[in-house]
């Protein structure tokens, strides 16, 4: 494949007033792509996603998403929104939280192939028994997977995941974990985390994030093999602690 | 019973009816979209046009029509672009509104006949012509909420998700405001501007608790409301009353026994759980 970069960020400000936010943030995603972006509270990761996904607009610098606007191009993005903010009293029931991620236009209504593609997600997930219950009476890992098969039922090329693994048991986020394995098969994945255990071998590329973007490429130090060395998570990311495995960031 | 002879109670029952048609679709979208304050300030803002229309010597239901609906548009927009807080913009929106309604008032030739009538509400002296206004302003937000249920569904679950597949929430959001204007005109008449906001909330907060579809919230919202602003208007009828303040002292009571009942119903489903582990 030759043009394979799906997601191209070049030299971006974004300010919230007087406050920088991002600062000449400049990366490329490409086809399959398996993407952490970490980095503290406040460091920019969601509007960075935000940006990607047309949302917010930059105050400088040029995004292009599948080549387009991101405006245009997230038609080809699935979404998974921070749900710290989700009203979960809503009266909405899985299934229906689900099939809303084949939205395609006003007035159509959601024809069979909609339906189908909705259960076909939920299955992915693992999620279908549940396509009734209310959305209060989940878990949120369960909550999560439900959100996950909402955006992969766009058939996306991009899934964008906005701190996936927060407010998830630790056992749960080894499962979810196994979940973006798979879909990486047929998608890339990118997703943005504050929690540096999060990060686990799967990962092809993580950016970290504070305001300006570093950049821990897949060559160091195969962290596949850091795993099977430990046979344990192992802290692979060392901001500032002794037990420095990725090397340090350039100024 | 002899209070159905009078043609005033025919008025009033089909008032009744539709303003609760309205209230329980608009109402179940400002309580779960969680715009109930907003919705309080476009009331208020209502009042600014019930003046306009004591000044210019119209109907002041008509006056309040354009009115409310600019207040609901200015509170979207400015809330929505500017960098001033949502509420700081609702306050606003909501004491200039009574303000311009005041001073037309006091612009106005002699004495404000009725008015009382628009701040707590009169349902016993709705003249037909105001129901065929409120019949037209049904038929509007029922069409709009058809065309566009699963948008309105949609953008109150979530905003950023909608926006992402495409829905434009900004637009429907202002066309949401613009509905619970209309709906705050149709109750000026029922309940008076000052309690208006009670019909928009209280019914579709107690089908709330029982129901997780929003078309089953919708209908009834609809039909609980009927129902109960037909037993304060008799209440209010056999205690003579004010029929508003009756009628919301009704809705009152009944959320606070169906959030009992709730719980209660909550408590018996754990103890019977318990019992089988």
């Amino acid at each position: 494949m030759k043009n394979d970069t799906i997601v191209d960020f070049k030299n971006i400000f974004f300010y919230y007033g007087e406050e920088p936010v991002l600062e000449n943030i400049s990366f490329s995603i490409k086809r399959n792509d398996f993407i952490a972006i970490m980095g503290p509270n406040g460091g920019g990761k969601t509007t960075l996603l935000k940006i990607m996904l047309g949302l917010l607009k930059p105050y400088k610098g040029t995004v292009k998403v599948f080549d387009k606007e991101p405006a245009e191009g997230r038609k080809l993005i699935g979404y998974l929104p921070q749900n710290v903010f989700f009203d979960l009293s809503f009266p909405i029931n899985v299934f229906d939280t689900v099939i809303m991620g084949r939205y395609r236009g006003p007035v159509k209504k959601y024809s069979e192939k909609d339906k189908k593609s909705a259960l076909d997600a939920l299955g992915t997930v693992g999620m279908l028994e549940y396509q009734k219950r209310h959305i209060s009476m989940l878990s949120a890992g369960q909550l999560q997977r439900v959100l996950i098969a909402r955006a992969i039922t766009r058939e996306p090329e991009l899934l964008l995941l906005d701190e996936p693994m927060a407010s998830v048991d630790p056992g749960t986020q080894e499962s979810i974990y196994e979940l973006f394995v798979e879909l990486n098969k047929s998608m890339a994945v990118v997703f943005v985390t504050h929690d540096i255990g999060a990060i686990s071998i799967y990962i092809d590329r993580v950016f970290c994030l504070n305001r300006k973007l570093f950049y821990h490429g897949p060559k160091e130090g195969s962290l596949g093999k850091l795993k099977e060395a430990y046979n344990c998570p192992v802290e692979i990311l060392a901001h500032g602690i002794p037990h420095r495995v990725l090397e340090r960031h350039k100024k | 019973m002899e209070i159905f002879q009078y043609e005033f109670l025919k008025n009033a029952i089909a008032a009744t009816v539709l303003v609760n048609i309205a209230c329980g679709i608009v109402g179940t979208y400002v309580v779960i979209k969680k715009i109930v304050f907003i919705s309080g300030g476009i009331s208020h803002a209502a009042f600014g046009g019930i003046g306009l229309g004591y000044l210019l010597g119209v109907n002041p239901i008509i006056t309040a029509v354009p009115f409310s609906l600019f207040s609901a548009l200015a509170v979207g927009l400015i809330s929505k672009r500017s960098k001033l807080s949502e509420d700081a913009a609702i306050g606003i929106i909501w004491a200039v509104g009574m303000a311009l309604g005041i001073i037309f008032i006091n612009l106005t030739p002699g004495y404000a006949p009725d008015l009382f009538s628009y701040l707590f509400g009169n349902i016993l002296t709705i003249p037909v012509s105001d129901l065929y206004i409120m019949l037209a302003m049904n038929l509007i937000i029922i069409l709009i909420v058809a065309l566009f249920f699963k948008e309105f569904n949609a953008m109150s679950f979530d905003e950023e998700f909608s926006t992402v597949v495409g829905i434009p929430n900004r637009v429907l959001y202002l066309v949401l405001l613009c509905m619970v204007a209309l709906c705050v005109v149709i109750l000026i008449r029922i309940v008076g501007i000052i309690l208006v906001i009670a019909l928009l909330t209280i019914p579709s907060s107690i089908c709330r608790q029982f129901t997780y579809n929003i078309k089953k919230l919708i209908i009834s919202s609809i039909v609980v409301g009927i129902i109960l602003t037909l037993t304060g208007l008799w209440i209010s009828y056999l205690l003579d009353l004010a029929s508003g303040a009756t009628i919301i002292i009704i809705l009152a009571v009944v959320f606070l026994f169906s959030f009992f009942i709730k719980k209660a119903f909550i408590l018996a489903k754990q103890l019977k759980n318990k019992k089988f582990v």
